[in-house]
């Protein structure tokens, strides 16, 4: 049996501390929480950084860490700084010295770090050992290049070397969500299609439960599967919450593709043990003959500066889309006749469609439209230098030759507001490795007082 | 005309990753299910995101009472014509479709 705790879906959400006390209690043999997703979009792979505050970061870690040292287990963290980059690691692992130093700890920390060489992958590409997964972006020796960061999801071998080091606090890069929840069940011999589909179900905390905002649950991993127990006071965990956890976001909700195989549920059984506790057992771990593991990577594509303007008049809410198409085509021929440059204007119209674009058919207009100006183009100087020329279109342009000069509202002065770089996600693939640590880097660093 | 969201209890559609876009339809109960399991093709749903229906996955969960897509994002996450980063809003298109 291995007691698996997940205080939370992610490092500073939140969670309930009555919960994670409830849980500390029944001494699991370890704690385990993610620290991201790519769900926030390519900006902080791009640039290496956290989507949460360092304070909020901070308060919640020095939390885990104390009930660690409560505990006296070890304490993991995958996905370090919301993308796992190296950076983000870094900036977790200075953290956790500044508690440390705080609160006078001695620890052994290991840092695994999932950060890849661009012309390392270059290599590999050139010697077929990258190869696309479904819907994948085409990739070339350039774009792998341009790639500001690329990392490798580490999976259950990678955490269970960096737990081998007899480690007090385990901060990894990029890790697949479950290899931080399946790594300590899968060396201590437990079920393989447990500690998996176990794992996958414990990766967002409490969503599988009926108190989502509750976060904290507790996994026990056996020889036959696993059984989910929620911490929070009011929260149950029901056949249907378990089951219904392979759906979210997940393309298939029957197989689960991890470095080193599949987790098939197709014949998994879920029972219900009393009303708040679930039974899941038959769940099946195939094992793949190739070792991969997937990338992710993203590249700067460009600088954006928005404009917002907000039109209230009733004869230019009921004329807005010529009124916008008049503006994009004299603002763009004015723009390259006096910076030239490659740029791109787009006027997206909120209260109109601007959430589904041309997916959606049956909007109904409002008594007023925000007209959100977006220019996108090569420097930070270009864009900017092209949203101050859409700005005078947005306060006074006219709908007709023929009559007085309108004026718009704009809630901020000055009106543009730089986005700086823009990333995109390039890479949906995955890499073929001889040995699962090939291409992770993993360190250890005692702390003392 | 009675609209999707008027018999399923739940829509949620999420990214899958950054390249891929899944929507749950969670029915409730077996009357809803078979009601909507039966009631919208694929090939309705496709045309909803203008999409060959060969790209799209389907999942008829009775288990569950849940019927499944999932599809290519209809632009990559957080690309300069993506509109929504977390892609739940598409849920909307499938609420208002007939069944």
């Amino acid at each position: 049996m291995v007691k698996v705790l997940i205080p939370s879906g992610a490092l500073g959400l939140g969670y309930d501390r009555e919960a994670l006390a409830r849980g500390i209690a029944l001494q699991p043999d370890i704690i385990a929480i993610d620290g991201g997703s790519t769900d926030s979009g390519p900006h902080y792979l791009g640039t290496g950084t956290s989507k949460y505050s360092r304070s909020s970061t901070k308060a919640e870690w020095r939390e885990l860490m104390a009930a660690r040292a409560q505990a006296g287990v070890p304490l993991i963290i995958g996905t370090a700084g919301t993308c796992g980059a190296d950076d983000a690691v870094d900036w977790l692992v200075e953290i956790t010295r500044e508690i440390a130093s705080e609160t006078g700890e001695t620890l052994r920390l290991a840092i695994l770090k999932s950060g890849q060489d661009n012309q390392a992958m270059i290599a590999a590409l050139g010697e077929g050992r990258i190869t696309p997964l479904p819907a994948a972006p085409d990739i070339s020796d350039a774009i792998l290049a341009d790639c500001t960061n690329i990392v490798a999801l580490a999976g259950a071998e990678q955490i269970q070397a960096a737990l081998d080091t007899g480690a007090d606090i385990v901060i990894a890069g990029r890790t697949t969500d479950t290899a931080i929840i399946s790594a300590l069940p899968l060396a201590r011999g437990c079920h393989a299609g447990g500690a998996w589909h176990g794992a996958k179900i414990g990766e967002c905390g409490a969503l599988a439960t009926t108190s989502p905002n509750s976060g904290t649950i507790m996994i026990d991993f056996d020889a036959d599967g696993f059984t989910m127990t929620p911490m929070g006071s009011q929260a149950r965990a029901t056949p249907h919450t378990v089951s219904a956890h392979m759906l979210y976001e997940n393309s298939d909700p029957h197989i689960l593709f991890e470095p080193g195989g599949h987790l098939d549920v197709r014949g998994s059984t879920y029972t219900a043990i009393d009303d708040r506790q679930v039974r899941v057992t038959g769940s099946k771990w195939v094992p793949s003959d190739r070792y991969t593991v997937k990338l992710e990577g993203a590249r700067l594509v460009g600088y954006q500066t928005v404009s917002l303007a907000l039109v209230r008049d009733a004869r230019y809410v009921a004329n807005i889309r010529t009124w916008c198409d008049d503006i994009m085509e004299k603002c763009t021929a004015k723009a390259k006749a006096r910076v030239g440059g490659t740029f791109d204007i787009e006027l997206r119209l909120i209260g109109v469609d601007a959430t589904l674009g041309a997916l959606d058919t049956s909007h109904v207009a409002g008594t007023e439209v925000g007209v959100m100006g977006i220019v996108t183009a090569q420097t930070e100087a270009l864009s900017r230098e092209v949203a101050k020329m859409l700005n005078p279109y947005l306060l006074h342009h006219p709908l007709t030759e023929q009559e007085e000069m309108p004026t718009f509202a704009f809630p901020f002065s000055p009106p543009e507001m730089s986005r700086g770089a823009i990333h995109e996600f390039c890479l949906n693939h995955v890499l073929e490795i001889d040995n699962p640590m090939n291409v992770f880097r993993l360190t250890v660093e005692d702390i003392t007082p | 005309m009675t609209r999707l969201t008027d018999v399923a209890t739940k829509i949620r559609s999420k990214n899958a990753g950054p390249f891929w876009l899944t929507v749950d339809i969670f029915c409730g109960d077996a009357d809803a299910y078979a009601r909507i399991s039966a009631g919208i093709s694929s090939a309705q749903v496709a045309d909803l995101f203008q999409i060959n229906q060969a790209s799209l996955k389907r999942f008829d969960l009775a288990d569950l009472h849940v019927v499944k897509f999932s599809l290519p994002r209809p632009c990559v996450q957080g690309t300069a014509a993506d509109r929504d980063m977390h892609g739940a809003s598409f849920a909307n298109l499938l609420a208002e479709m007939d069944v």
